[in-house]
């Protein structure tokens, strides 16, 4: 029977969350890594059982631990993260050059193709590969020392590279995501790369229209349409259907259009969910309300998803890799709460139930659909 | 022999729970108590110390003898009821509030 395993990382470890096909009855293990920050955990899609897991402490830095039977057992692997030739430097808060300074790994992404191959996007913002399972990491500099490297600046969560999405109908197509620098795109398997932010519009910048500097929160993108890409903004929802050449806002009628994360259906391509948070200065559901929006057209008609999500009191919030959808039929979703709670739909977001309470603060899910 | 205590987090990683006792080659220093430590424990390079540049990461303490030698020479001799392994090299992870 199908069933799914749910990776979530949380500020003090990490937990997962598995179910048969009907998606009922859960039973948590972990936590593992107990008392380290989790940023990111993530299976191969080729070989579920392959998993990468983002490890880090302000303490002790910065662990990758690897996992080759599904999250039962763990091993450490490579953990150096060296930019490529001299760094350089980006810019700093006070605008002064600021030499680039590894912090920690924010995401990780396992090949489409070969277990053994995984991208991690790092602060400050860098792309590293692996090909040897995580042993070792090489950066791919094509995108640091792009013409623009050298202006970025981060914001107030620090200058991360924290989205990556490789095309599957042509794996030398990779799209990545910078705060606060924006969008980019390779197209040669990250030799070159190019900022992809036309059309974002941002009221936090100096050029409200500037090739880059757009906080970008997160990026999503359906398998069978690997050229149009969602994007939650740190204000707006976007869409391009150029692979990101230009983009238009589809925010529509969402009562607010600040947020983190955004996903779309496994099965529908115009159908994408967010998770509105009232402002970049109250980072929580707006009137207390924890509400999914869902537009089956795209965007801009959005409607509210409250069955099950607390309708008063609630002030969390869903950080921007925290929410993840499975390929089951119907489609499930589920998000993670810096208050703690896992939810979890199995039926397209129409309802929804809490499979996990008062956990840590959840940074990142992650769902693995398996056979 | 050379007695060290780690904290909580790095016990785990190296799948200790005890104080670790290190043969130190040569001068008995930071340095070299931390070099034998990632050679025994190779888990651990990158959580104490920068693996190219060998500094102290900025959260990481070390104490001897109730004194906090962080800010010294790491070349510098440690004293010697650390080096006859009557006093252990402890390290810490700072403390943080809240």
């Amino acid at each position: 029977m199908s069933g799914v395993r749910v990776l979530v990382g949380t500020r003090k470890g990490a937990f997962i969350l598995e179910s048969d096909g009907l998606r009922k009855k859960w039973d948590v293990s972990g936590p593992f890594f107990g008392g380290w920050e989790m940023y990111h955990i993530k299976g191969s899609p080729v070989d579920p059982n392959r998993i990468y897991a983002s490890q880090s402490t302000g303490w002790f830095g910065q662990l990758i631990q690897r996992s080759n039977d599904g999250g039962k057992t763990w091993d450490p692997v490579g953990n150096q993260f060296n930019y490529d030739g001299v760094p350089g430097t980006h810019q700093w808060y006070d605008g002064t050059p600021h030499p680039w300074e590894f912090a920690r790994v924010w995401h990780l992404e396992p090949s489409l193709t070969d277990p053994d191959k995984v991208l991690a996007g790092v602060e400050d913002a860098a792309l590293f590969e692996s090909t040897d399972g995580g042993e070792l990491w090489n950066e791919l500099s094509g995108l640091r020392n792009q013409d623009s490297g050298s202006s970025w600046q981060p914001g107030a969560g620090g200058m991360c590279l924290h989205t990556i999405m490789v095309s599957p109908k042509d794996p030398e197509r990779i799209y990545i995501a910078i705060s606060s620098a924006g969008a980019f795109r390779t197209d040669d398997g990250g030799k070159s790369w190019r900022p992809i932010n036309k059309g974002l519009h941002s009221e936090g910048i100096p050029d409200e229209d500037a090739e880059v500097g757009h906080c970008v929160h997160h990026m999503a993108m359906h398998p069978s349409k690997p050229d149009t890409l969602f994007m939650q903004k740190h204000w707006d929802v976007m869409r391009t259907d150029n692979a990101g050449d230009s983009w238009v806002e589809v925010s529509g009628n969402l009562p607010t259009d600040f947020g983190f994360t955004i996903d779309v259906h496994a099965h529908e391509p115009e159908t994408v969910y967010v998770v509105p948070i009232k402002s970049d200065s109250e980072h929580y559901p707006l009137d207390g309300q924890l509400r999914v929006y869902r537009s089956r057209s795209g965007g801009n008609e959005w409607e509210p998803l409250t069955k099950g999500l607390p309708q008063s009191n609630c002030y969390v919030d869903v950080l921007r890799d925290a929410m993840s959808v499975d390929s089951l039929d119907k489609c499930g979703l589920y998000f993670g709460t810096t208050g703690g709670q896992v939810y979890a739909s199995n039926d397209e977001g129409d309802s929804w139930e809490a499979i996990v309470r008062d956990l840590p603060a959840v940074l990142s899910v992650e769902v693995q659909t398996l056979a | 022999m050379i007695r060290v205590v780690l904290p909580a987090h790095l016990k785990t990683l190296a799948k200790e729970n005890r104080e670790i006792e290190l043969d130190v080659v040569g001068v008995v220093s930071q340095r070299s108590v931390v070099d034998a430590l990632e050679q025994s424990y190779p888990v651990l390079l990158g959580t104490i110390r920068d693996p190219t540049t060998k500094k102290r990461r900025p959260f990481v303490r070390f104490f001897v003898c109730e004194e906090d030698i962080s800010h010294d020479d790491p070349e510098a001799p440690l004293p010697a009821d650390v080096v006859s392994g009557k006093e252990p090299f402890f390290v810490i992870g700072a403390m943080a509030g809240g």
